[in-house]
């Protein structure tokens, strides 16, 4: 257990100190959600309709994105040799990248949705709801996204790719999340049966992310 | 022979050189009769001769999961038994399966404009086959992108099992999203009770496409095996030179 | 044979289903052709692979 508590904080420390990406994914989530308007005009009633399609969308990128260099790095240090010689079982070790990966780069962005959620005119008692699908949801995205990240590194190749790869993957999470943001808002479905499903999505990429990612390490590091 | 023995490439490769011409004549076969038949059917009261359409629809459709799970089989095959073949089998599959879910996707269209008013409604069939679509082009192009062949199919077959668990997900999903967003006013072709002049034509032409399917996938593993010969020749010579 | 009101759809179906199953047949003839040229190429050049080679002197 130990072991796994360091690699979460050596991952946390990392991602933190220069050169680590923590923040690049809030920034580029910010973007993303700024220049949706500019494409689509500054209705405010159009954009708060839409609103939360916008943010998820922003976010499943923001977080996908993040993810390509999450193996790759340490796989050109060598430290993913260790992580994988090492006693910790490889696919707990995986849940703890990708829990750090979350911490650092999907926590920010479900903490400054709110925000956003002011640009794009969405009303303040609604936007609660949008943040908990958030929080419910971009697990499942980083989960899904590790396959992504442990198949770059055994095919040398990230970038696009990937993306072409696993975004199809990520469509009943996009479903789901957008659906249930949508329903606080505009209705008629009630919250409880979208939201509970996306809560079962993501349990339900715990536990394959990981044993994919670790897969695809095993057989394309050989 | 024994499923042990294909593994030899050399074998296998003998196998299909004997068994190609026999599938294709099989494949024709099928066709003929397939499509005389498909003609000579009754029009549907609802959808009038487009019923037409359906006689390569529902097949191209069939055939289209039929590939990707063929391609799950193979993928089990590279990752626990290492069988030398289930590489070729798989790879062989892809652009095949891709060929037959937009055979699916355009005559579903073309049937749609007529019935439905529009080339493409985002209804959950068409939508489910559209995302499968895509995930044949991403497996292709990650074979299209990736050098060595041995370290391709892993990373594709690990992509492929995960699909294989994803994609019920995805269908269970959009279904949901569709019955949310579409007024249930779409034309169905009417489900389980087909008329027999209408299922037996179907049916036949069923079998020929997967003949047709089995005849190309048989082709395209030869060719595969030979241009891994090729590739280990040419390192050969550059090894040499 | 009467195809009704929409036979151009009808025909422009089967035309599809007929190019993608010409393209298929096409594709995996071709690249046969090429694979046995270029390994054919590759023997006259005196490359062959191990299980060939004890025949030669």
């Amino acid at each position: 257990m130990s072991a796994l508590k360091a690699l979460l904080i050596r991952d946390m420390k990392l991602a933190f100190r220069v050169g680590g990406g923590a923040l690049i994914g809030a920034l580029f989530f910010l973007i993303v959600v700024v220049l949706t308007p500019f494409a689509i005009g500054p209705d405010l009633a159009l954009l708060s309709r839409i609103g939360p399609a916008i943010l998820w969308l922003g976010a499943l990128l923001a977080s996908l994105l993040t993810l390509d260099r999450l193996f790759a790095a340490d796989y050109e240090d060598g430290s993913l040799d260790l992580i994988m010689t090492g006693r910790a079982q490889l696919e707990l070790a995986i849940l703890t990248k990708a829990l750090a990966h979350w911490l650092t780069t999907g926590l920010p962005l479900v903490i400054i949705a709110p925000l956003l959620g002011l640009l794009l005119n969405i009303d303040l008692a609604a936007m609660k709801y949008v943040a908990l699908t958030l929080l419910a949801g971009t697990p499942a995205l980083t989960f899904i996204g590790l396959i992504g990240a442990a198949l770059s590194v055994t095919l040398r190749r990230g970038g696009l790719l990937l993306a072409v790869l696993v975004l199809p993957l990520t469509i009943p999470v996009l479903i789901f999340g957008v659906a249930a943001a949508n329903s606080a808002i505009i209705g008629p479905v009630p919250f409880g049966p979208p939201f509970t499903i996306l809560c079962g999505l993501s349990l339900a990429s715990l536990v394959i992310g990981p044993l994919a990612a670790a897969a695809a390490l095993r057989h394309g590091l050989e | 022979m024994s499923f042990i023995d294909l593994a030899n490439p050399t074998r296998f490769l003998a196998l299909v050189q004997r068994l190609l011409p026999w599938l294709a004549a099989a494949t024709v076969l099928a066709f003929a009769a397939g499509l005389a038949m498909a003609f000579n059917a009754p029009d549907d009261y609802q959808q009038g001769a487009t019923v037409k359409i359906m006689f390569l629809h529902v097949p191209a459709a069939w055939l289209s999961m039929f590939g990707w799970a063929l391609m799950s089989m193979a993928a089990l095959g590279t990752l626990v038994w290492r069988h030398p073949l289930a590489d070729v089998a798989a790879k062989a599959a892809a652009p095949i399966g891709a060929a037959f879910t937009l055979m699916c996707l355009v005559t579903g269209s073309l049937w749609g404009r007529p019935m439905w008013g529009a080339f493409w409604v985002w209804d959950a069939r068409l939508t489910s086959v559209l995302v499968l679509f895509l995930m044949y082009l991403g497996l292709m192009a990650l074979y299209w992108t990736t050098e060595d062949p041995a370290r391709a199919s892993r990373a594709a077959a690990i992509l492929t099992l995960v699909g294989a668990i994803n994609l019920p997900v995805i269908k269970f999903s959009v279904d949901w999203w569709n019955t949310l967003h579409q007024p249930a006013s779409v034309i169905r072709l009417g489900a389980p009770a087909i008329h027999p002049a209408i299922l037996t034509p179907l049916l036949v032409m069923a079998l020929a496409f997967a003949l047709l399917f089995l005849t190309l996938h048989l082709a395209a593993m030869r060719n595969e095996i030979l241009r891994r010969r090729v590739r280990t020749l040419q390192l050969m010579k550059a090894d040499n030179a | 044979m009467n195809l009704g009101a929409h036979a151009d759809f009808i025909v422009a179906a089967y035309a599809v289903a007929i190019a993608l199953t010409v393209a298929l047949i096409a594709w995996v003839a071709l690249d046969y052709r090429a694979q046995r040229r270029i390994l054919l190429e590759l023997e006259q050049q005196g490359i062959t692979r191990r299980s060939q080679r004890e025949e030669k002197p």
